[in-house]
């Protein structure tokens, strides 16, 4: 197969590392040498061949290793994965998305026929070939929302849109930065986002939301947000915070390196056809401090964003703690040198 | 350039199925499957001819889509040729011939089935009835609960009554002939619903006026009530715009919206929904020597002060010149 998936853990013994060619494509979020918020949409178009944005769904080295973890975060609690009743047109709907896309995008690694509602599906990395009726529940192993996403990256969040909002009605979510999914089902747009500091007053949400209700099929959109990790661990859940928050008091000098992550995720929007809902796949990338410094321009940059990082901000990605010791690392590699606007590696 | 996803389609068949209405049953030309779309999904219809005197003229209109959503091989418009039409209907019904083609645009839903909803109720005046047949449609195949409540000026001028009636039921489709003095007896219809129902009105705009003002008499929630209405865009004085990076000047006609006139001078504005409601064709005010009248319903009450941001397919402008940023 074209992609030479790693066998790596995000949990326990972190065995987690990223290859030369995952590094350099790693989506490095930022432009400028400080970071504020900003509704940052841009049209989901094809990007450079070999970037995060080749393909509208990536698959990456660490594919079959986060599927791995994502069966034993269900198997362990099982409310990761929720759909109320009106959604299930919205979950065949993202079923034929995401099968789309990855046939279209890795054709030596999943393959879809269509034969009107008869389809066969085969995942060569996962070993699975599996018939099925399109439309039929009864036909698959899972809802069709549990099913693709079990074979897919990142958390994915189905929108139900009525009464001029969105409503977070299904999910699977199991590499999330801190938040809960049995928690904000049934939310909308305003009151998921309740938590997230000084947005809500520079009017983000009002206009984000505007602009996502007249999102149209055909015409996806992307952002990235971003935050940190200690330790690559993907599931860092509010219902495992025991497990991950502790974490957070084990940063030393000598650590910073191997165990402080950049976690960067590539949001992108879909109209959905058929349920007219809205998905929101989370793509979540992780880069250790010591994998991000092997380019120059980031670890001078991102030095000076974690500097100057407003401490609201700090405060809610849940950086506080450690920020000191790694900006005092970091700064090693920060030689005060210009950066070129953009997050390419120069 | 306008950066819209379109298909082109080619008309496979016209079928008269009322005094005044035309059923176009339209194909892909390149043979892939047309997008699912959801019920109450409207396409824009792109048709491009040549006026009496010869000249080449671009028509432009939403129709909603009535065949099944769950078929993707042919979409099917119905069009009624209005009397003061502003050259669209009568071109679908005057000029259009099967063979032709035509450009639509993707599916646009501004007026969807709240997935919610318990019960649905469905109100139709005239050629309202179009976004409704799709979405029962997509209701029947899940075992949704609806109802249609249909009124129609006369038995040859409603269309699809019988196919309604018919595939659905009488005790499902309620038809309510003007001609033959059959009314509605809204208040009945509106008092007598289990919680979680929801009201859809389409047709004329004092149709619509009416029973929102009588649900929301009747204790309705207004997230429960839902209305579209074929608005075409307002008429009124011509007036003279400026597109400042194009450097062209031009009048608006009386019955020529900005967006029209933009496109009449072969330059391509963002648009969408053609109707005031979806924001894509917002565009900066550079100087504005009068009056915006802002016929929209998408920018905010600051927008509209300030001056700044005017919606080219339906608002109008009152003055000297409207300079525009395009």
């Amino acid at each position: 197969m074209s992609i030479a998936f790693k066998k790596e853990t995000f949990r326990d013994d972190f065995t987690f590392r990223n290859s030369p060619a995952a590094i350099r494509r790693f989506p490095f979020p930022f432009a400028e040498d400080s970071y504020m918020y900003s509704v940052n949409i841009e049209p989901h178009v094809p990007g450079k061949t070999g970037s995060v944005f080749e393909h509208p769904i990536d698959v990456d080295e660490h594919y079959v290793s986060e599927m791995e973890d994502r069966a034993k975060v269900l198997a362990e609690d099982p409310l990761r994965c929720q759909a109320l009743p009106h959604m299930m047109t919205a979950q065949w709907d993202l079923l034929e998305l995401l099968m789309e896309c990855k046939s279209k995008s890795y054709p030596d690694i999943f393959t879809l026929t269509r034969n009107g509602d008869k389809w066969h599906w085969v995942n060569k990395a996962l070993g699975i070939d599996d018939k099925f009726t399109f439309g039929d529940t009864s036909t698959l192993p899972y809802e069709p929302m549990e099913y693709i996403t079990r074979q897919s990256q990142g958390d994915f969040a189905i929108l139900d849109q009525r009464d001029n909002n969105l409503w977070m009605d299904a999910g699977m979510v199991t590499t999330q930065a801190d938040w809960s999914l049995d928690f904000d089902i049934g939310m909308n747009f305003f009151e998921w986002h309740g938590p997230v500091p000084l947005a809500h007053q520079m009017g983000v949400f009002e206009r984000a939301l505007k602009f996502m209700l007249n999102l149209q099929h055909g015409q996806p959109v992307r952002r990235f947000n971003w935050t940190m990790t200690i330790n690559p661990r993907l599931d860092t859940s509010p219902e495992n915070y025991h497990k991950w928050g502790p974490d957070r008091t084990t940063v030393t000098p000598e650590n910073v390196g191997g165990k402080v992550h950049l976690r960067v995720e590539l949001q992108s929007f879909f109209r959905l056809p058929r349920s007219n809902a809205i998905v929101f796949p989370i793509r979540c990338y992780l880069i250790s401090m010591q994998e991000l410094v092997t380019i120059p321009k980031w670890g001078r940059r991102f030095h000076r964003v974690l500097k100057n990082l407003h401490p609201e901000l700090a405060d809610y990605k849940g950086l506080t703690r450690y920020r000191p010791t790694v900006v005092e690392w970091l700064s090693q590699y920060d030689d005060g040198a210009p950066t070129s606007p953009g997050w390419d590696p120069e | 350039m306008s950066k819209n996803v379109e298909h082109p389609v080619e008309v496979a068949a016209i079928t008269p199925v009322a005094d005044t209405v035309k059923r176009f049953h339209l194909v892909s030309v390149d043979g892939k499957p047309l997008p699912y779309f959801s019920g109450g999904s409207h396409v824009v219809v792109t048709m491009r001819g040549t006026d009496a005197a010869g000249a080449p003229v671009v028509y432009r209109n939403p129709y909603s889509l009535m065949s099944s959503p769950n078929d993707p091989g042919h979409y099917e418009i119905s069009v009624l040729r209005v009397l003061d039409s502003r050259g669209g209907s009568h071109f679908m019904h005057d000029r259009v011939k099967v063979g032709d083609r035509l450009i639509l645009s993707n599916p646009v839903n501004l007026f969807p089935v709240n997935g919610t909803g318990r019960k649905h109720i469905f109100v139709a005046g005239g050629i309202g009835i179009t976004p409704f047949m799709a979405m029962m449609d997509g209701l029947a195949s899940v075992g949704g609960n609806f109802e249609l409540h249909y009124g129609f000026r006369s038995r040859s001028h409603g269309a699809y009554w019988r196919e309604l009636q018919e595939r659905y039921g009488a005790n499902r489709v309620n038809l309510y002939c003007e001609g033959e003095g059959q009314m509605i007896d809204v208040d009945h219809l509106l008092e007598h619903q289990p919680l979680g129902t929801n009201l859809y009105i389409c047709g004329p705009a004092a149709m619509i006026a009416f029973f929102t003002d009588k649900a929301r008499l009747a204790g309705w929630p207004e997230e429960n009530i839902h209305s579209e209405q074929f608005l075409a865009p307002p008429s009124g004085k011509p007036f003279l715009v400026r597109l400042q990076k194009s450097k062209i000047e031009f009048m608006v006609g009386e019955h020529q919206s900005i967006l029209e006139a933009i496109e009449a001078h072969n330059i391509d504005a963002n648009f969408l929904c053609r109707g005031g409601a979806c924001g894509q064709c917002e565009t900066s005010v550079c100087s504005a020597d009068g009056e915006i009248q802002h016929n929209d319903h998408y920018l905010t009450d600051d927008d509209r002060q300030s001056g700044k941001k005017i919606m080219i397919c339906v608002s109008r402008f009152k003055g000297g010149e409207l300079v525009l940023d395009l």
